[in-house]
């Protein structure tokens, strides 16, 4: 760092690069939106126009963003299925991260491979193959049907009838979980691995159960894991519209949905401007709140 | 009575032998050392001890109840770690109380206890501090009182100063022995630093590729050390190889390259080929020929200055080099010679040892 500041030169020639694409492909962008927020459509020969927009400065893009009941009751839903998913993400992957973290470094880079290797497959080709393990002759309805006849259960209580598991906020939740759980794992198991084992030794010596060393000095040392993971995922999760779009229909809309319906559908951007932000802040909300926790935790992460 | 009782016990890892067959038995309120190079087991041992690991054979008592299989947090004894493992995320306090709170003693009396064990080892004014803003010798402070705070039978300490210098080991030498008199309970510690083991415990195990060589106290183990292992181990030898050519009542009668044919106590029969061990600092060196004990005459080849003492390297006209120690007791002494000197080295032939090669 030091050294930065004597060769200010050799600091600009590797920092440029990044500055100016981040300058140009996120903050100017971001800047357009902004304003685009606060715009309306344009009026052309007395007649709105569907197409062109005109920056007024009017804030009522959030005003009808705010005071619409339906948009904050969207946002709220998509905050509690984001907050259901993340909740769920790390209940799963916590004992997987655990074990990878303490497997055999041969068997290691197997297991993080197996993580992430639904990377490889592209998003939406992953979330098709979920409506063919969820829909009413998927695999999940085609193995419970299997079982429910084996166990003879069709002579006491008729044909089975096929779950339907498509197009509800379960299958949402489902989809995200799926999708977002690497982002889950890999944080976790990165903290996990760092965690000194003496220090779970010391706690059992000490004369404190599994449950207690793992509530009390496992689960603390691995918080800023935990709080990373967390946010990886609730943040994505909050944004998201594929998963929604494909597994939930029209019975469970995400804030992420209605904010693609302005851009395309409606052609209403200054709205969906508007809704974006008003998502920003949420998650802004969200991170503030995570500095918070972890100042709270008194470790840095 | 023993307080720990290890029979016959096997420490088998995937294609390694840890611990082989190792029987000790440790007394209440004893200072019990096992000391070691790295990897002769001895870290094994004490996980035994405390239950991270389980033996392969055999059985552990503490306290007359077979421990072999229990869980670590059901075992009358605490550990201090090598890195002493103090939580970062409690207070110097919290850590001490641990151990406590997690056992279910009311808070009032985990704080009170805590509190006391604090100043035991005189961190009572750090309690509030977290693990980060302490030093080394602190921290090793905190978990002892963790530790201590339990009331265990047994406090094992697993190398416990090798993270600390030189001058601070010294005092925690000092401090830990002032505690161990001080609680009476029984410690054992695992060490490579011989002076630790020598200048602490009641009595050391030696150890070496998983099986215990000797178990006496301090002085025993120096002076007559049971097998060129342990000579070598515990401070500086002299080792001459020679061929046992008779016996009788005041000892053997040996043919040594350096010093022809000599006779030196030892109970025992032995034959064939042994090691003859003296140490360097029962050598006495003089230009002269002494007249009497067992002597060599040689060319000083290396002169060490400690301070204290000087470590000379001698080259007999036959026979490996020898090695002396000199006090240097007088401002003097260290003009008493030079490199390339010609010397008689004597010693006592009480002062020879007999050992298996």
């Amino acid at each position: 760092m030091e050294s930065f500041r004597k060769n200010q030169g050799v600091f600009w020639i590797l920092a440029g690069p990044g500055s100016l694409w981040l300058l140009f492909f996120f903050l100017v962008p971001l800047g357009i939106v902004w304003i685009l927020s606060f715009g309306e459509k344009a009026v052309i020969d007395g007649k709105v126009s569907i197409t062109e927009t005109e920056i007024t400065w009017t804030l009522a893009n959030y005003v009808r963003a705010l005071a619409d009941p339906v948009y904050l009751v969207i946002m709220w839903k998509s905050a509690w299925i984001s907050a259901l998913a993340t909740t769920l993400c790390l209940i799963i992957a916590y004992p997987v991260a655990f074990v990878i973290a303490f497997a055999s470094p041969r068997w290691r880079p197997w297991l993080l491979l197996a993580v992430i290797l639904p990377f490889w497959i592209n998003l939406l080709i992953r979330t098709y193959a979920l409506i063919a393990v969820f829909r009413i002759r998927g695999y999940v309805n085609f193995t419970l049907e299997w079982t429910y006849d084996s166990l003879w259960l069709d002579r006491l209580f008729g044909p089975f009838e096929p779950l339907e598991l498509l197009y509800n906020d379960f299958a949402v939740v489902a989809g995200l979980v799926y999708v977002f759980m690497p982002f889950m794992v890999l944080p976790l198991f990165a903290s996990i691995e760092r965690l000194d084992r003496s220090m779970l030794e010391a706690s059992l010596d000490l004369g404190a159960s599994q449950m207690a060393t793992f509530l009390r000095v496992t689960v603390p040392l691995t918080m800023p894991g935990i709080i990373s993971g967390v946010i990886l995922v609730f943040i994505p999760c909050l944004g998201s519209f594929l998963t929604a779009d494909l597994l939930g229909g029209t019975n469970a809309t995400m804030i992420g949905n209605v904010i693609e319906r302005q851009f395309k559908a409606a052609n209403d951007w200054p709205f969906g401007a508007a809704l974006s932000f008003l998502l920003m802040y949420v998650t802004f909300g969200a991170l503030a709140l995570r500095a918070l926790l972890s100042r709270d935790a008194g470790m840095r992460t | 009575m023993s307080i720990i009782s290890i029979r016959n016990v096997t420490k088998k890892f995937v294609g390694i032998t840890a611990v082989d067959n190792a029987n000790i038995e440790i007394s209440a309120n004893e200072f019990f050392a096992v000391l070691g190079p790295s990897g002769c087991g001895k870290t094994t041992l004490l996980r035994m001890l405390a239950g991270f690991e389980t033996p392969t054979k055999g059985e552990i008592l503490i306290d007359g109840v077979d421990v072999s299989t229990m869980a670590p947090n059901k075992r009358p004894v605490n550990m201090v770690f090598q890195s002493y493992a103090v939580f970062p995320h409690m207070t110097v306090l919290a850590n001490v109380g641990y151990g406590l709170k997690v056992t279910g003693v009311p808070a009032a009396e985990t704080r009170r206890r805590a509190e006391e064990a604090l100043e035991m080892v005189q961190l009572a004014h750090l309690g509030e501090r977290k693990p980060d803003q302490l030093s080394g010798g602190q921290r090793q402070r905190v978990a002892l009182a963790r530790a201590l705070v339990k009331r265990p039978k047994v406090l094992l300490l697993d190398e416990p100063m090798s993270a600390l210098d030189a001058k601070l080991r010294e005092q925690m030498q000092l401090e830990l022995t002032r505690l161990q008199e001080e609680v009476g309970i029984t410690f054992v510690i695992v060490t490579h630093d011989q002076d630790e083991a020598l200048s602490m415990a009641d009595r050391i195990a030696v150890m070496q590729s998983g099986r215990v060589e000797q178990i006496a106290t301090p002085e025993l183990l120096y002076e007559s050390p049971n097998s060129r292992f342990v000579a070598d181990f515990i401070g500086k030898v002299n080792l001459l190889d020679a061929q046992v050519t008779g016996a009788s009542d005041h000892g053997v009668t040996v043919d040594v390259a350096h010093l022809g044919k000599v006779t030196v106590p030892h109970s025992g029969g032995v034959q064939g080929m042994v090691s003859l061990a003296v140490r360097p600092e029962k050598i006495r060196m003089t230009v002269g020929r002494p007249d009497s004990g067992l002597a060599v005459q040689g060319r000083i080849v290396d002169w060490a200055y400690y301070g204290d003492t000087s470590h000379i390297h001698v080259q007999p006209a036959n026979g490996p080099p020898m090695s002396v120690t000199v006090q240097n007791d007088t401002r003097s002494t260290i003009e008493s010679g030079e490199v390339g000197d010609q010397v008689w080295l004597s010693w006592q032939a009480d002062d020879t040892l007999v050992l298996d090669r």
